[in-house]
């Protein structure tokens, strides 16, 4: 994949591309079978014609009008949060220091939930879940002090402030009437069920913003911040305003992601931790992590249509990530790296 | 270094001499009971409409006065439910610090009070069981498994506050997704889960407060014969073994404490954060490190922050009502985040 190295030059990795490539096509094949499962099973090949635009009237719109949206929305959302968390785990240095771990998911839901509680658009809800995500994130640098972002006080300070916003999200939820409620839950828990182009779109106009920003803009530094920030500003890294910039882009794509289809946990977590270890590379690893992450959402979707239960994405993404996460600092510990 | 320890040093030049510091100390608990009665009192007297201290009185003892129903069948035992609670909750905190050597330490910022949450959802999702009586046991087995589960993955006897403040969020995640798809397989389940997982008092009976109470009182009765016990610990395995007592057996039995006290508080009255924290955090630089004195002034005042915060939540979210999770949440995360800050 494509990294900037020392001095900012642009190199090719292609331990990093292979691991990308693998992961875009085991989701391509993980998508293609999402396309056609559902109430009128379709086969792998008639889905691919019918994509080509070869399939019959039936297929097409059951394909591209109904299936289609909320496939891109799974692999957009995969992408952004893993986007997301390979900025937020650069930034603190530390695998554990994720979006979904800083609280700033739960700002974006818990924003979200009050604008589904009171009865507003679903344009308010996304522009709420942003709003929240993106305020959570400065809260945190601001609670967290002037030294940087690294080390696990940042860590402390997301749980604390996710363990108030769950209370307040608890209390929201309260206020509801029934039906409201049971959406407010399955958006609450993160679902790309019933998800359209309208959901697709803007994520896909932000993503094709933030992350040539990211990778051109902040890619460099953000390498260079891993060693040091007096490192880094030694060899000439504006360490402000490349931090800055990381981490307000990072908060808004996975405050976007939130706004789109909930807070699917985890993702932001587990598929930069998971590209790190493949690609053996340092930095963020944006690229290849994005590809890593839209393989886990999409196959989380095809897992939950399978489960023989209607089980929305964000719980078997929560399951997986907790489990995962169990078992990260099992190995950290063990490594004495935490 | 840990808060706890700073917090010690500092006090070791200050303090007065043995004798009279007992006694400023006893004085204390004597004030800290009165807040106590006081804040009982409020919580009775507080209400659609608001009785008096003498009223309240007549409404306890008088069974021909006006208030007597209203006191006996809504207020009292809703108080008298913060009051066992509170304790509870106070009480876990404290032992689990001392335990793990963890000022941040607290059942709900690690999990036990969300492993009980899940196992009720579990109960009350997929087994249909909808009465208290049932809960209880279902709460005190996640408690249970979670305990063993967070100190597992914390790191036991090597853990330090972040690992086990990341184990307990890791599980806690877990957990919260495993509780919603618990509720939303079917919708009935929401609409009877979600005042209880806030964490609310507003349900609270006699009925309530009489299956909880052995439990708790098992809980409180352990939790108070290890203060001694655990003070050895805190030197150190090898020097609590030179002075007779038994590491292991005293982890097993904070751990059963921790189990019994949650699990009931949480099948009463949901999860609740942050109460388990903050008392003994507050207790602290009155009390010192020993947990002999530290215990019983926890003990008094966390069911003071429990029984409070639902009288303020009910005034705050009048006509209806803040829960009280929601409101000890509220006061408690700005806490957590000052210790977080402060500490090295």
């Amino acid at each position: 994949m494509i990294t900037t190295t020392v001095g900012g030059r642009i190199g090719v990795r292609p331990r990093a591309v292979l691991v990308g490539a693998v992961a875009l096509l085991g989701m391509a094949a993980l998508a293609v079978l999402t396309l056609g499962t559902g109430e009128f099973p379709i086969a792998p090949g008639d889905v691919l014609r019918t994509l080509v635009g070869q399939g019959t009237a039936a297929q097409a719109f059951i394909v591209n009008e109904l299936r289609l949206p909320r496939v891109v929305t799974a692999i957009l959302v995969g992408m952004a949060l893993a986007a997301g968390g390979a900025v937020f785990q650069s930034l603190t240095r530390n695998p554990l220091g994720s979006p979904d771990v800083l609280g700033i998911a739960n700002g974006a839901s818990t924003a979200a939930l009050a604008v589904v509680i009171a009865g507003g658009s679903s344009a308010q809800l996304s522009l709420a879940a942003v709003a929240g995500g993106v305020a959570a994130a400065l809260l945190i640098q601001l609670i967290g002090g002037r030294r940087g972002l690294h080390g696990y006080r940042f860590i402390l300070i997301g749980i604390g402030m996710a363990a108030v916003l769950q209370g307040i999200s608890g209390w929201l939820l309260t206020k509801g009437v029934q039906m409201e409620n049971a959406r407010a839950m399955l958006w609450l828990t993160g679902s790309f069920d019933g998800r359209g182009w309208e959901d697709a779109l803007p994520l896909l106009g932000v993503l094709a913003v933030a992350v040539p920003l990211l990778t051109l803009g902040c890619g460099p530094g953000l390498r260079m911040l891993e060693m040091g920030d007096d490192i880094a500003t030694g060899l000439g890294i504006p360490v402000r305003r490349v931090r800055g910039t990381a981490l307000l882009t990072g908060a808004l794509v996975v405050a976007c992601a939130a706004a789109a289809a909930g807070p699917v946990n985890f993702v932001a977590l587990i598929a930069p931790n998971v590209t790190r270890r493949l690609t053996r590379a340092p930095g963020p690893n944006l690229l290849p992590s994005m590809a890593i992450g839209a393989l886990l959402t999409v196959g989380a979707d095809w897992l939950a249509m399978h489960s023989g239960y209607p089980l929305p994405v964000g719980v078997v993404t929560g399951a997986l990530g907790g489990v995962y996460l169990v078992w990260l600092l099992t190995t950290e510990r063990r490594a004495g790296r935490i | 270094m840990s808060t706890i320890d700073t917090l010690s040093d500092r006090r070791a030049h200050t303090e007065p001499p043995a004798a009279r510091r007992v006694s400023v100390r006893l004085a204390g608990l004597l004030i800290a009971l009165a807040v106590l009665a006081a804040v009982l009192v409020l919580g009775i007297g507080f209400g659609a409409r608001f009785l008096s201290p003498g009223q309240v009185w007549a409404g306890l003892v008088d069974s021909g006065s006006p208030y007597y129903r209203i006191v006996h069948e809504m207020r009292l035992p809703r108080t008298l439910l913060g009051l066992i609670v509170g304790l509870a909750l106070g009480l876990a905190g404290a032992i689990m610090q001392a335990l793990t050597r963890n000022p941040l330490a607290d059942p709900g910022l690690l999990g036990i009070n969300a492993g009980a949450s899940a196992a009720v959802a579990t109960a009350a999702a997929f087994l249909g069981i909808g009465t208290f009586g049932s809960y209880v046991w279902f709460a005190l087995l996640g408690a249970a498994i979670v305990t063993a589960l967070v100190y597992a993955v914390g790191g036991g006897r090597a853990a330090t506050p972040a690992r086990l403040a990341l184990a307990g969020a890791a599980l806690n995640a877990t957990l919260y997704s495993y509780v919603s798809a618990a509720l939303l397989a079917n919708t009935e389940s929401i609409e009877r889960m979600r005042f209880w997982t806030v964490g609310s008092l507003a349900s609270a009976d006699f009925g309530t407060v009489r299956r909880v109470l052995p439990f708790i009182a098992a809980g409180v009765l352990i939790a108070l014969a290890s203060a001694r016990a655990l003070n050895a610990l805190s030197l150190g395995d090898d020097a609590a073994r030179a002075i007779g007592a038994r590491p292991g057996l005293i982890r097993v039995l904070v751990i059963v404490a921790v189990t019994l006290l949650c699990g009931a508080a949480t099948a009463a009255c949901g999860p609740i954060v942050f109460v388990g924290l903050l008392i003994p955090h507050l207790v602290r630089p009155f009390t010192g490190p020993d947990l002999r004195w530290m215990l019983p002034y926890t003990a008094v005042l966390s069911p003071v922050l429990l029984v409070g915060a639902d009288v303020l939540g009910r005034v705050l979210g009048s006509p209806g009502e803040l829960q009280v999770g929601v409101v000890t949440a509220v006061l408690g995360g700005p806490l957590f985040l000052y210790l977080v800050r402060v500490a090295k």
